[in-house]
């Protein structure tokens, strides 16, 4: 019993990562169709970013005030990110916004491993994993609960929260605000928003700030709870939040989020309960990806595609 | 009804588009007044859909000029909306998965002023912008006959409710000139009544309308001003007496000796006056949409 309910925060944990990146997977594609391969490397490059904040901005004497140094990181992590997705956007894919779909997915997978590479070969140390600071007050809780006990980190409650409290408010915004409903509106039908007043480019670059906002974010949660960065991790939670954003429906807030818990959970569960263990979690998170395609191949609360008139 | 000013709203001169080989519209000649309606008609083919699109900056005229209270239209269709030019489109194009509320504060969007940052943290001015456009577009969908559906899917509409919707999301633009492209395709006859009321009442607010339409009873018991568009060619243009009376659009367009369409008027504004209730009409033959063109 205790362990089940280790692992299933355990599940919430990672779930609460690869939804906030998911977030910006799905966003993208519901407004112009791409498969934004780069946006793994957007977070592995928040996470980086945060760190160089973190180095070679925060004075010493900040440091160990968690609620001045974790803002301002988490800060320097999104606004790098936001600037790279800017500039993502209007030299890689806006010239190819006309392009068949296949070109700008191809560039997608290029523009990932530039930034892969780019931080590899730049960042001081990264050809390894470089240590995160232990920034965020470093608790364990620990419960006693019926045959043994269950642990959650103060980081684990602040990246399940973060996650959580972020897909509100981004819900929130698309649905109730002028520029949520220009999105929405571009999304479902660009040329006639155009026709009703919408500006699309601006619209479609304020989605790829959103997103990757959301993956700079992601990418210091990582590094604070892992205590890690890596550059090998903009791919691997790359393809976690696309496949959470593919089960759950891409296009959808919602969606992405339950996605992103649905594969933490399933990675958790798995590797602690099914055969093979955790060398085997990663198939059953594909497993429950095919399952899901077969029965609803739009996703969970996918709209299925329709054919525009 | 007559212009009350003499400078037109919009003025589009000697128009011309070309389409590779294809002289779709040449030298269109069109002035509209303030509480004006224009109809446009014409054979299919004849180029009254890219017209409009030269209209609504979608399509740069090759040659001529469309200036609007006399400036030259802008060369991006959301600005040509800001600078208030509205339309509606022949097959419906609405926000399928947006509330009818939604789908005409997208409408208004470019009357409303706050950005991304504001909206994020919902100040007391961005609450009350909000506020306010809600009122506004609420007022328009009473406007349009569609009180109390705000809350529907567009998609869920019925067809004539559908084409309202349009109007309204059009309307929430602030247009000075409005563009209905064939807005009673596909509507029975009480349907297509209200429609005319609607279109009446839009003048009352000053706005100037230009109408497409195939349906010429229709056209011509709405219209101040009728132009009608041959082979991208201005055939024949007046008051709708005048043009209803031209053998070469009789010819061009109606292929019905005048008595037949007179008839046919005379029905129709006899029918219009009175109770059309149980009025059995001719299966109207549904048009194709004009490829490529829209």
């Amino acid at each position: 019993m205790a362990t089940l309910l280790q692992q299933l925060i355990n599940g919430l944990v990672l779930g609460g990562l690869i939804a906030l990146i998911a977030l910006g997977y799905t966003m993208v594609y519901g407004i112009i169709q791409l498969i934004n391969f780069a946006h793994g490397e957007v977070f592995m490059v928040g996470g980086f970013a945060s760190l160089a904040t973190y180095s070679y901005f925060i004075p010493e004497s900040w440091r160990s005030d968690w609620w001045v140094a974790l803002p301002l990181m988490a800060l320097g992590g999104a606004l790098v990110a936001v600037i790279l997705a800017v500039i993502m956007e209007r030299f890689a894919y806006r010239p190819l916004r006309n392009a068949p779909r296949l070109a700008p997915l191809i560039t997608a997978l290029g523009v990932s491993v530039v930034l892969k590479e780019a931080v590899r070969l730049f960042y001081p140390g990264a050809t390894a994993p470089v240590p995160f600071p232990r920034v965020f007050v470093d608790e364990q809780y620990t419960f006693e609960i019926f045959d043994g006990t269950i642990t959650i980190g103060s980081t684990a409650i602040l990246m399940i929260a973060v996650s959580v409290i972020g897909a509100v408010v981004l819900q929130t915004y698309i649905t109730k605000s002028r520029m949520g409903r220009a999105m929405r509106a571009t999304a479902q039908d660009p040329d006639t928003a155009r026709l009703m007043g919408v500006n699309p480019n601006r619209t479609i670059v304020l989605t790829f700030v959103i997103g990757a906002a959301l993956a700079g974010i992601a990418g210091v949660l990582y590094g604070i709870q892992i205590t890690n960065v890596d550059t090998e991790v903009g791919f691997l939670y790359g393809i976690f939040a696309f496949t959470a954003a593919v089960l759950g429906g891409v296009g959808s807030i919602k969606g992405a989020v339950i996605g992103g818990f649905a594969i933490g959970l399933i990675k958790s569960l798995a590797g602690q309960y099914f055969p093979g263990g955790t060398q085997y979690d990663l198939v059953w998170i594909f497993v429950l990806l095919i399952v899901v395609l077969v029965f609803r191949p739009q996703g969970l609360f996918g709209e299925p595609e329709r054919v525009r008139a | 009804m007559t212009a009350t000013s003499n400078a037109p709203v919009l003025a589009a001169s000697n128009v011309t588009m070309v389409f590779g080989g294809l002289t779709a519209l040449k030298d269109v000649n069109i002035e509209l007044h303030e509480g004006q309606i224009l109809g446009l008609i014409g054979p299919n083919g004849a180029g009254k859909t890219t017209f409009f699109n030269c209209l609504t900056g979608l399509y740069t005229p090759t040659r001529g000029s469309v200036r609007l209270k006399g400036r030259t239209l802008p060369s991006d269709p959301a600005q040509v909306t800001v600078a208030g030019v509205a339309r509606t489109f022949q097959n419906i194009r609405l926000f399928p998965s947006m509330t009818a509320l939604e789908n005409v504060l997208v409408g208004r969007h470019s009357r409303m002023k706050q950005g991304p940052i504001a909206s994020l943290f919902h100040g007391p001015s961005f609450k009350k912008g909000e506020a306010d456009a809600r009122t506004r577009c609420l007022e328009l969908l009473d406007f349009v006959g569609l009180s109390g559906l705000d809350d529907e899917l567009a998609r869920n509409l019925p067809y004539g409710d559908q084409r309202r919707l349009e109007i309204a999301r059009a309307l929430a633009t602030d247009p000075a000139v409005l563009l209905l492209d064939e807005p009673t395709a596909g509507m029975n006859p009480q349907e297509t009544e209200a429609a005319r009321q609607l279109i009446l009442s839009i003048r009352e607010l000053g706005i100037a309308v230009v109408v497409i339409e195939h349906d010429t009873k229709f056209i011509f018991s709405l219209c101040d001003h009728v132009s009608v568009l041959v082979q991208g060619e201005l055939l024949v243009e007046g008051s709708p007496e005048v043009v209803r009376g031209d053998p070469r659009v009789i010819e061009a367009y109606l292929g019905k000796p005048p008595e037949e369409v007179q008839a046919e008027v005379d029905a129709y504004a006899a029918e219009s006056s009175a109770e059309r209730t149980s009025i059995i009409e001719p299966i109207r033959d549904r048009r194709p949409n004009e490829g490529g063109q829209q």
